[in-house]
């Protein structure tokens, strides 16, 4: 068996750390989101209630911090309005203490009470940040249901393009615009990418966001568990489209799912670099596009800003920058030693001169 | 004729009859409005003859009393230009729904939430918070005015004129489309090829200067102009808490003026900074916007903090619970505000360890900002607590502030910053400590040193509406966005789908209106206090029973503020003085020694605007021109010496003669 990972490890120890806490975590929850649903009865806060495990986990966080954050914040809003009504100078009966300035044991209660909170709370962020740290590939698709050996994640490779979104499956050879599938249950890794300028992936109901930021590649692990259709939108304003950059997440039975595969490798026509620089034009509320193939070098070549022919990708900019940069060192040395060598010894009163 | 076209271009450089609004009602309607109020008011000022007044007493005053005034004031009329810009906004999101595209199309809304943001932190909190520090400063600390006057009148003048760039580019051309920070690539050249971003740029850049140097100024005062006794530890909170403020803007405000250069390096001079391709980073620029960015909220929060230090404790009558360990909390704030900046953008795919590290000293800042808090509290037990409007105010803050700050140390948690990241979660949470902090604290400050500024007190009726309103108006406001941002809806939309969310925006619009009626009641306040000046005057220049050495002036007080230097023996120094039976001297005056007026200032920041509308414009010939007369002026200006005068004695004995009679009839 191969050692477990530093994150995995972690993870092992966190729930160790917090299972009393969950159990913390369903009281607050439950505690919470009863008056909340109750007085908000009609609308969805998927942020909330998502259908994704990663998106779950996060929702859980939220409750947990806000929990451990009203313990302090109600008791200071009540003491707030009653110290306030209490100490009113029309009372006269209260004590009225005018040179009352100090107090050392309280002060150290004033500043350990907040203190404790953000050590508790500290933790809990080095923690997550680290098992829900969305570069990490899952380890589990809900809880106590780790992923079954041998289950690949699913690659979607996202361009956010000037105002829609292309979906690109590299291991089903097909791409979409504007709709996202994927099946429950099944890791999903996307690789994301912009064409232009920054956008944010996110789809509230699946997990967190990431941004989404041309010639850069940024990645995401999620898995959705329930079959629906979800909102997923740019979460960074990118111009005048913005508005409707908006697309449908599907989530799929694994059949439902090989089911659009098949039909967008029938109903589609090929993404070819001709098209994608075409489909990269900027444009609005666009329709859901289908493609039943793709140029298997496009994702990296947007990536690398070279889509279009003629453009030199940044990889090989940066190799030539750095192969030029060398070059020039490795001159300057010669340069510099053979100087230091033919000059004559610098008395010492000389200012040392600077390579 | 081609060469007449040509030299239309070298005069107008890009500045065409195009750039006027002439086909959009809304801003034509907005443009006569504000040229219909802005003639009444030069014709009143004409007709009464105010001018000579205003240019030699106001205008070119290196008084820190009316300068500070005068800052207050700017920023109160750019509330009224920021705050239609949120009615705008808020209406919008009403109204877009489904078949509906509401009133503002995108290139319209997206220049209104540009130019809110812009407005209403740099030329509303900014001003506010810098006019209270000038005002209150100098006199808590005994000084008869700042260390360099001159400067101080041009800082002024400079945040003019970066306010009167952003208010002209709303009637010629159009302002930026890109949001408050103004993000590249998308306010690079290749995707914001208009005037929009070049407005942003020369406004903020000249208003900068303003800022930077005023921070220089007070820190130097602060510093070097106490009153003898005033050890740093017996300084007022406020002038801790100003100290801070400005060490920070002297720190941060660089950073910002360092990268819109580059930015403008990379509009003006085809560079790549931030460019997509050829080696540009644009996050680099995140970064760098967010190291002056994340300071900046401490230094607008940090002077809403003190002024609630002085409310609570002179209303609560005792001295602040725990100064010290507020001072150091101040302290400690300020530096830790510069070890943040990355919260804003944990989803930019920064890993693990960077996002806890981030996130954790973030929450650390809580701490602090949590004993303060405490600190209040414990100011109001055993006290005889007055609820005065500054009072009123000032708890409003006190439970409205920390429920911001918990939804702030929320988002300071990176695994659920992914999910509420640019959501309306966002806005509801800064908008909670911005206005229930700065905004409310700015009002509590007002409120407090208006009697002092003008010798009488504002009327409590309209204040008390102004604050109900603004207090319910921000809870309708702001609840329900927290509510959208846990319904998945982020920030910047014009236009929505799910039918579902409309209620919650009709709730904000509403909560909006209300405070645009808390807005109004404080207008009529000023209003209805000046009408009522008589009743409301007090005549003893200390009417809440002050605690620090700005009540023991007269008010308003004389150019000169102290006839004799104070000195000072304990914190609350005007308190100690009380209990200790002080008598104000009557005799032994002598001539003072006090700065005199220029118009340098104001030249100045007049053809600072002009080389910046000839930056926007591509008039190369007035921004060139105009950097000469920049120049010019300033050496010119450094040969005036005629730059102080004494007061003559016979002055002092005679406006201190009025007071010691205006004293004994109150007694």
């Amino acid at each position: 068996m191969a050692p477990p990972s530093n994150a995995t490890v972690l993870q092992r120890s966190m729930r160790l750390v917090c299972n009393d806490r969950f159990k913390i975590v369903r009281l607050i929850k439950a505690a919470l989101t009863a008056p909340l649903l109750a007085s908000l009865a009609g609308c969805k806060m998927v942020v909330m209630s998502p259908a994704g495990d990663v998106a779950a986990q996060q929702r859980d966080l939220i409750l947990l911090a806000t929990g451990l954050m009203l313990l302090i914040i109600v008791p200071v809003i009540a003491l707030t309005l009653f110290f306030a009504w209490k100490y009113r100078a029309s009372n006269t009966a209260a004590t009225y203490d005018p040179t009352w300035r100090h107090s050392t044991r309280l002060e150290m209660a004033i500043w350990g009470a907040p203190l404790a909170i953000i050590l508790v709370l500290g933790s809990v962020t080095w923690a997550t940040s680290h098992t829900l740290d969305p570069y990490r590939p899952l380890d589990r698709v809900a809880p106590n249901r780790p992923v079954p050996a041998g289950v690949k994640p699913l690659e979607v490779d996202v361009v956010a393009l000037d105002w829609k979104w292309l979906f690109i499956y590299p291991e089903l050879g097909v791409a979409t615009v504007n709709e996202l599938a994927a099946p429950v249950d099944r890791p999903i890794e996307f690789k994301i990418t912009a064409s232009s300028v920054m956008n944010s992936f996110y789809v509230p109901a699946l997990a967190g966001q990431i941004y989404a930021m041309p010639g850069m590649q940024t990645q995401l692990h999620a898995v959705i568990n329930k079959p629906g259709v979800y909102d997923g939108f740019s979460a960074n304003y990118s111009g005048a489209g913005f508005s409707g950059m908006r697309f449908k997440f599907k989530g799929m039975a694994p059949a439902d799912f090989d089911r659009w595969v098949a039909d967008n490798r029938s109903a589609g026509a090929p993404l070819t670099r001709a098209g994608y620089l075409a489909l990269e034009r900027p444009s609005m509320d666009d329709p859901v596009r289908r493609y039943a193939s793709v140029d298997p070098a496009l994702f990296l070549d947007i990536v690398e800003r070279c889509a279009e022919p003629g453009q030199v990708c940044k990889g090989q900019t940066m190799r030539r920058a750095a192969a030029a940069s060398r070059a020039l060192a490795s001159a300057t040395r010669v340069l510099c030693s053979t100087d230091r060598r033919s000059l004559p010894p610098r008395p010492v009163s000389q200012a040392p001169l600077q390579y | 004729m081609p060469n007449s076209s040509e030299l239309t271009k070298f005069i107008f450089g890009r500045l065409t009859w195009d750039a006027l609004p002439l086909h959009e009602p809304i801003l034509l309607v907005t443009f006569a409005a504000v040229a219909i109020g802005g003639l009444t008011v030069l014709g009143l000022i004409t007709r009464y003859k105010l001018w000579g007044y205003l240019w030699r007493e106001w205008f070119t005053s290196v008084d820190h009393k009316k300068i500070g005034i005068m800052y207050v004031i700017l920023a109160l009329v750019m509330l009224l230009r920021g705050f239609a810009d949120a009615l705008m906004m808020r209406g919008q999101q009403a109204m877009s729904f489904g078949a509906s595209h509401g009133y503002l199309p995108p290139h319209h809304y997206d220049q209104v939430f540009t130019a809110h943001g812009v407005i209403m932190i740099f030329f509303v909190a900014m001003p506010l918070v810098t006019g209270l520090m000038n005002f209150v400063v100098p006199m808590q600390i005994g000084a008869r005015d700042v260390s360099f006057p001159f400067l101080n009148n041009f800082s002024f003048w400079m945040t003019v004129g970066g306010a009167v760039t952003v208010m002209m580019s709303l009637f010629v051309g159009e302002f930026a489309r890109t949001g408050w920070l103004a993000y590249p690539p998308l306010s690079g050249l290749a995707f914001s090829p208009d005037v929009g971003v070049d407005y942003y740029i020369w406004s903020l850049q000249i208003a900068g200067v303003g800022t930077l140097l005023s921070g220089v100024n007070l820190i130097a005062t602060i510093v070097k102009m106490r009153a003898p006794g005033m050890t740093l530890m017996k300084m007022p909170v406020f002038t801790w808490t100003a100290l801070c403020t400005n060490v920070l803007i002297v720190a941060s405000f660089p950073v910002l003026t360092a990268v819109l250069a580059l930015l403008s390096l990379d509009r003006y001079m085809g560079t790549n900074f931030f460019t997509n391709d050829l080696g540009g980073d644009p996050m680099m620029y995140v970064n760098l916007i967010w190291i002056w960015g994340h300071p900046e909220v401490y230094i607008l929060i940090l002077p809403a903090f003190g002024v609630f230090s002085e409310v609570v404790s002179t209303f609560s009558g005792k001295p602040l619970f725990g100064y010290t360990s507020m001072v150091y909390a101040t302290v400690a704030i300020t530096v830790a505000s510069y070890l943040v900046w990355l919260h804003h953008f944990f989803t930019m795919g920064s890993g693990a360890d960077v996002n806890a590290f981030f996130g954790i000293t973030t929450m650390i800042i809580s701490i602090p900002t949590g004993a303060k808090i405490f600190n209040w509290l414990f100011t109001m037990y055993r006290g005889r607590v007055r609820f005065e409007l500054p009072m009123l105010w000032t708890i409003g803050f006190m439970v409205t502030f920390v429920i911001g700050g918990m939804t702030g140390v929320l988002l300071a948690v990176p695994p659920a910053d992914f999910v509420l990241h640019n959501s309306l979660f966002l806005i509801a949470h800064f908008h909670n400590v911005i206005i229930g902090g700065v905004v409310f604290g700015m009002f509590a400050g007002i409120t407090y040193w208006f009697p002092k500024a003008f010798g009488f007190k504002l009327d409590p009726f309209w204040g008390k509406m102004s604050f109900w309103c603004w207090l319910v108006g921000f809870y309708l406001a702001f609840m329900p966005l927290y509510v959208l941002g846990l319904m998945g809806v982020t920030r910047r939309l014009s236009h929505f789908d799910d039918p579902s969310l409309r209620i919650w925006f009709v709730i904000a619009a509403l909560g909006a209106v209300i405070i645009l009626m808390g807005i109004v009641s404080f207008i009529v306040q000023i209003a209805v206090s000046i009408m009522r000046r008589e009743e409301l005057r007090d005549l003893t220049g200390d009417p809440w029973d002050g605690r620090t050495l700005e009540w023991s002036t007269a008010s308003p007080p004389p150019d000169y503020n102290f006839a004799f230097t104070p000195v000072i023996h304990d914190q609350d120094a005007w308190s100690d003085m009380k209990a200790r039976g002080y008598q104000r001297p009557v005799a032994g005056f002598i001539p003072i020694h006090m700065p005199r007026n220029t118009g340098a200032g104001a030249i100045l920041a007049g053809i600072s605007v002009a080389v910046g509308v000839g930056l926007i414009w591509h008039m190369w010939w007035l921004a060139a021109g105009g950097l000469v007369a920049i120049i010019a002026v300033a050496i010119g200006h450094s040969f005036n010496q005629d730059r102080d005068f004494h007061i003559p004695v016979e002055d002092v004995i005679r406006a201190e003669g009025a007071r010691t009679e205006v004293l004994r009839s109150v007694a």
